[in-house]
């Protein structure tokens, strides 16, 4: 697609309007007249038996109109997971059950056993306390290993094991990766811990459930990425409530990072209790409630192995992964270590010979699920660890050894199951020399030396699979659901456009990239076009946004509607000119017979469209709508090279990031300002993974990074201004827009460049340390330096 | 119930509260102002910034009896006159200061507090001054930028487009 | 949080009247108590903000001390001390975030004694004075463990007479997360000696650090120091660092604060 017209330009973002003046329209500014509030007990000890749940005394108090517990949901569906991984024997994995309200036992510290419906949430809280439980506590496993080992509590008991999947990827191949290991003429092990993170949307989770007795309708406003997803798991697999008679809306949401990708048992729960008492129930998350309910992420604790010749050629690569699950299997998360991590364990290179092994484990701590780049992150940053690691051991420059094994020829197709059909690694690997001055690194190491602190130079690549998915596939791999878009362009009779789109923007601004798109392709001002999203209502079942896919699925369907529109325009251009269709062009919004003078516009044609006096009748419906359903054919391989310096105190060990450079190659670029923004944004929350932030539980399962007292966030001053560069364009092969998604590319590549930055360090500073485990904080490093 | 009188914006308001009702919540639930927003309860994440007496506090960690009688503004009150977006406010939007848009108000209250105390402020001091802002989104880049553009100053030099 | 009455008096007296109600507690700036009492941790039948007294707040030089009002927001001594006492006006300009600052005060963080906050350590190194509404109270007999302080029940500090040192400086190694002191140390040279406090490090709260107090009082150089250690005996340990590196950040940021004081 050409770089010219409304593709290209940084459009400034319409949305920014509402949300600059107060007036953005989140769920929780949403009140219901009548509505009650909603205030959950919640377990406070990881792991135990509920012997009773005694709430008389709670009911008696101010406000309070029912109180519900487990025994309200008995029968009733639990959550469902979208996602069934077969192991490495071929047998499904062990799937427990996820009830709304705990059932007999509690899993993790935060499990919702009883929940307060008052006239207000100071009410309902109030009441809360004054419920009685009384459990019977029982030991807790938390450490994943020790979960697996033969005596380990059950997380749950009737699936007899903690051990939800043994997976292995290519399993065929195991025994030439083992004999590919025999043979090498080096072996790099590294063992590291992807540590468990806490998405923290600045927005908590919120849900205020509505129905209306007279038409059995439901509503559930909700905090979600994928309000259409919502709905179909509630209301199939949860509470038995028929599409027709379920509407879920996101209207504004305040980020998600893949935590409000899931249905959570606070939405199904102000749905039921709606209906149950006939009245709106709102239920608004803390902070220090969203530590205990929203699923978490990462948490692998993996071994990975790098074979290679003499010359520094990758021969083989093997890892052994365990991923923690939490205590219930949350909505994909068993795809997360196995589809989205395994299959992106070739990275940029050609190696020819890899086997994955993962076991997914049960704990008593709040479920794990996707969070910004799933899966990918975790690939990335074990691979390019361990390359570096080698480069070291071999004595090779890392990016020389990085550009040893490229690969170079596409389309590509690995040993891990994927295919990359464009890329140019070594055109970002030479942009991002360029953009990050590499070559004055040196110089700057040496004035950083003057001034007592140790410099150093970390550099990795990375590349994701995005765009997901193509529905055959996945299926295939055990999703339970497809993963296509779906838009729909409703052409006004004047000529505007309305655009209904499947994708949920929640910071993306899609309400100013796809009218850039729109724009593009009929030649008319973006301005004429507006976007409608979030409403189940009032778009076409569509699967949501995640996995940087907005653009590259959702944005498909939209060209696809959009050239629908266009088609049957011409059509009825033609009969207007008194042509053939053939001869019928569309520029800038002018509809014209070829070779000739005759045209009519935009306007002219949409507006025939729905006044059909002068129209083919016969031959042709009126007016001017159309849905399209985009499933990819493959998804999007973005990729890209990253480099970070650093500065550390000796006499602390604290970090300063002194500058982050990113050249990425994301295919076509719509909206260039947008895009930087969401590589900033990955960034800022790869380099908070890296120095920052860690989810942390004691041996008994209770949380300690609980607040932001505990849990640190990165802030303005963690971070410097990023070089970033996207001028690399090898435009994806599939999609009709050429583009490949860069939503998640900051959070992928970003955590490895930190971590060999702060490794280069100190070792320029004479400290014999190979790995530190993320967050690299003061202490650790501290730490490190002393051994 | 208690009453409490306060200016919000320029406008004279009063309501019955409670005395552990927070000034956000007054904000948002007795006068509907909804801009101010609630992202934590350990009065760190900033998104409830809002101005008391001319000074950035958190609505969130004071109490709306403790403004009997005080001078409010908050995000609903940043726009011109006409209804046009403030420096500030325009600053954000031309820089791509913003994604979700659930901090914003807070950074603009406290951008706008920042600009008063220092009108030029270095980009060190731009970024310690958001000590209490907590942005998810947009890695600061685009927020600092746009804070240093809204002060007048050349931001051509800053990298990225 | 729980339900109380809310009372905002003029005057002290008027305060100190009404914090002899039942389960009264006195409310400063509230940037701690107001996230406590979120949590239902605290449960006070009547809150008495004491933002209202005009005459708690100030900041003022008399007799070569500094005077601050108990009741003064932290931006206000950032601002007003920082020609008579810049490293206290530092310390103030640091506390938190300047939307805490404009409304935490002195007087509230030296009632909480949070063993991480930073102005115990300041008082402490300056033998500060602790000024209630009923008595004068010294600074090292004021603090008396974690959270713990020589206050009376509604007892409220009015002022905090800070002697103006030669030279100081307040050295702050932030927690990562809380951006409290992880470790934070006071410098204070006098004309009799100089003071060393301790904040953050120590599981009973701000201390003195004795030993290098004398190698500073006879060499105020941070090589002085360089032979001392700290034991890590009863330092905090917990996800942010251990005991032994919080004795370890006590000793080098002592000698940063010498090196910088002024």
């Amino acid at each position: 697609m050409p770089k010219d017209g409304h593709i290209g330009p940084a459009t400034k973002r319409r949305e920014d309007l509402r949300f600059l003046t107060g007036k953005g329209r989140y769920t929780d500014d949403i009140n219901i007249r009548g509505q009650a509030y909603a205030q959950f007990l919640r377990s406070n000890v990881a792991h135990g038996r509920i012997r009773g749940v005694d709430t008389a005394a709670a009911e008696s108090m101010p406000g309070v109109i029912r109180i519900f517990t487990g025994k309200d949901f008995e029968g009733i569906g639990g959550l469902p997971c979208g996602w069934q991984v077969t192991d490495k024997h071929g047998q499904p994995m062990l799937e427990p059950g996820h009830p709304v309200l705990a059932q007999g036992k509690v899993r993790h510290v935060g499990d919702p056993i009883a929940v307060v419906v008052a006239e207000t949430e100071s009410q309902a809280r109030d009441a809360v306390e004054a419920i009685e439980v009384d459990i019977e506590e029982l030991s807790a496993v938390v450490d994943m290993k020790a979960a697996v080992k033969e005596g380990a509590p059950l997380v749950h008991d009737d699936i007899g094991s903690n051990l939800c999947y043994d997976w292995g990827f290519v399993e065929e191949n195991k025994a030439a990766v083992d004999e590919a290991f025999a043979k090498a003429d080096h072996v790099t092990t590294l063992e590291l811990v992807n540590q468990r993170l806490t998405a923290n949307p600045m927005e908590p989770r919120v849900a205020v459930g509505d129905y209306d007795n007279t038409t059995d309708q439901h509503t559930l406003y909700t905090t979600s990425q994928n309000p259409h997803v919502i709905r179909l798991l509630m209301g199939a697999f949860v509470l038995g409530i028929p599409e027709h008679k379920l509407r879920v809306v996101a209207p504004d949401v305040g980020g998600g990072f893949g935590s409000k990708i899931f249905h959570y048992a606070e939405e199904a729960f102000v749905t039921f209790a709606a209906k149950a008492i006939n009245r709106p129930v709102k239920w608004t998350s803390s902070r220090s409630e969203a530590f205990l309910s929203d699923a978490q992420g990462r948490d692998h604790v993996t071994k990975i192995q790098l074979a290679l010749d003499k010359q520094g050629h990758f021969q083989a690569l093997r890892t052994e992964t365990y991923a923690n699950m939490g205590a219930y299997l949350s909505t994909f998360a068993p795809s997360v270590p196995t589809w989205l991590h395994g299959t992106l364990m070739a990275g940029n290179y050609k190696t020819p010979l890899i086997y994955v092994n993962v076991k997914a484990v049960f704990t008593n701590t709040v479920p794990v699920d996707a969070y910004r780049g799933a899966g990918r992150p975790e690939a990335t940053y074990q691979l390019e660890r361990v390359i570096d690691k080698a480069a070291r051991e071999m004595g090779i420059d890392p990016i020389e050894l990085r550009r040893k094994n490229f690969v170079t020829e596409f389309p590509y197709a690995t040993p891990v199951a994927v295919e990359y059909d464009t890329g140019d690694y070594e055109a970002t690997m030479a942009k991002l020399e360029e953009i990050a001055d590499l070559k004055g690194f040196e110089a700057r190491a040496a004035e950083s030396k003057k001034n007592g602190k140790l410099r150093g130079l970390g550099v990795n690549c990375y590349i994701e699979a995005c765009g997901i998915a193509p529905s055959h596939l996945v299926g295939q791999l055990g999703a339970r659901a497809g993963l296509y878009e779906s838009a729909t362009v409703r052409v006004n009779a004047t000529g505007s456009l309305t655009v209904m789109t499947g994708s949920h923007s929640h910071g993306q601004g899609h309400e100013t990239a796809f009218p850039q798109v729109v724009a593009d392709m009929i030649g008319i001002d973006p301005s004429m076009i507006e976007i409608v999203h979030g409403d189940t209502a009032n778009t076409p079942m569509g699967m949501g946004t995640y996995g940087s896919r907005s653009l590259a699925v959702g944005g498909s369907a939209i060209v696809r509607a959009t050239n629908k529109i266009i088609d049957k325009a011409k059509k009825i251009a033609a009969h207007l000119l008194e042509a053939s269709e053939a001869d019928i062009e569309l520029k800038d919004g002018k509809f014209s017979v070829s070779g000739t003078d005759k045209s009519v516009d935009w306007a002219g044609v949409t507006l025939a469209a729905y006044v059909p006096h002068n129209y083919p009748l016969e031959s042709l419906e009126p007016g001017l709508e159309e849905t399209a359903f985009y499933d990819p054919s493959n998804f999007t391989y973005p990729s890209g090279a990253y480099a970070c310096e650093v500065e550390v105190d000796p006499d602390t060990g604290k970090v300063t990031i002194c500058s982050f450079a990113a050249a990425d190659d994301f295919g076509n670029i719509v909206n260039p300002m947008i895009v930087d923004g969401q590589v900033h944004g990955g960034i800022g929350q790869g380099i908070g993974q890296a120095l920052l932030e860690n989810t942390v539980y004691d041996e008994n399962g209770q949380l300690l990074s609980a607040s932001y007292m505990d849990y640190a966030m990165p802030r303005a001053s963690d971070v410097p201004f990023y070089t970033v560069d996207h001028s690399c364009q090898t435009p994806c092969t599939h999609n009709p827009l050429g583009v490949k998604g860069c939503g998640e590319a900051g959070a992928i590549g970003s955590p490895p460049a930190v971590v060999n930055a702060v490794v280069d360090a100190l070792r320029r500073g004479g400290h014999d340390v190979t790995h530190i485990d993320m967050p690299l904080s003061p202490a650790r490093v501290w730490e490190a330096m002393q051994k | 119930m208690p009453k409490v009188s306060m200016t919000v914006n320029g406008k004279p308001v009063s309501g019955e509260v409670e005395g552990r009702t927070l000034l956000v919540q007054f904000l948002r639930e007795t006068l509907g102002l909804t801009g101010t927003h609630v992202g934590c309860d350990t009065s760190q994440c900033g998104a409830c910034t809002v101005h008391v007496g001319g000074k950035s506090v958190k609505s969130c960690t004071t109490f709306a009896l403790d403004c009997d009688g005080a001078e409010v503004a908050t995000i609903e009150g940043m726009a011109n006159a006409d209804g046009s977006l403030g420096t500030i406010q325009q600053a954000f939007q031309d820089h791509h200061g913003l994604q979700c848009g659930f901090c914003t108000p807070g950074m603009v209250m406290s951008a706008a507090a920042l600009l008063k105390e220092n009108p030029k402020p270095t980009e060190a001091e731009v970024r310690h001054y958001l000590e209490g802002n907590i942005c998810r989104c947009t890695g600061y880049h685009n927020i600092v930028k746009a804070i240093l553009a809204a002060s007048g100053q050349d931001i051509s030099a800053i990298a990225a487009e | 949080m729980y339900n109380f009455d809310f009372e905002r008096p003029s005057t002290v007296d008027e305060a100190v009247k009404a914090l002899q109600a039942e389960d009264a507690q006195a409310l400063g700036g509230g940037q701690t108590l107001i996230p406590t009492l979120k949590q239902r941790l605290a449960a006070p039948a009547k809150l008495v903000s004491l933002a209202g007294i005009a005459a708690m707040r100030f900041v003022k030089t008399e007799g070569g001390k500094l005077c601050v009002g108990g009741g003064t927001p932290h931006a206000v001594v950032a601002d007003e001390a920082a020609k008579s006492f810049p490293a206290l006006a530092k310390l103030a300009a640091n506390i938190g975030d300047p939307a805490v600052r404009n409304k935490g005060t002195v007087g509230g963080s030296l009632a909480n004694n949070d063993p991480s906050a930073c102005y115990p350590s300041a008082a402490l190194a300056c033998g500060a004075t602790i000024v209630t509404n009923s008595r004068e109270i010294t600074a090292d007999d004021f603090f008396q463990g974690m959270f713990e302080t020589a206050l009376e029940e509604g007892e409220i500090i009015t002022e905090v007479r800070f002697p103006i040192p030669q030279a100081a400086n307040y050295q702050k190694f932030e927690q990562p997360a809380s951006r409290f002191a992880l470790t934070g140390i006071f410098v204070a040279k006098y004309p009799d000696g100089v003071r060393v406090a301790v904040t953050g490090a120590s599981g009973d709260g701000v201390f003195r650090w004795t030993e290098a107090e004398k190698a500073l009082s006879a060499n105020f150089s941070a090589d002085a120091i360089a032979g001392l250690s700290v034991d890590p005996d009863g330092m905090i340990e917990d996800l942010h660092g251990s005991a032994a590196y919080r004795a370890h950040l006590v000793k080098v940021l002592t000698g940063r604060a010498v090196t910088a004081a002024r």
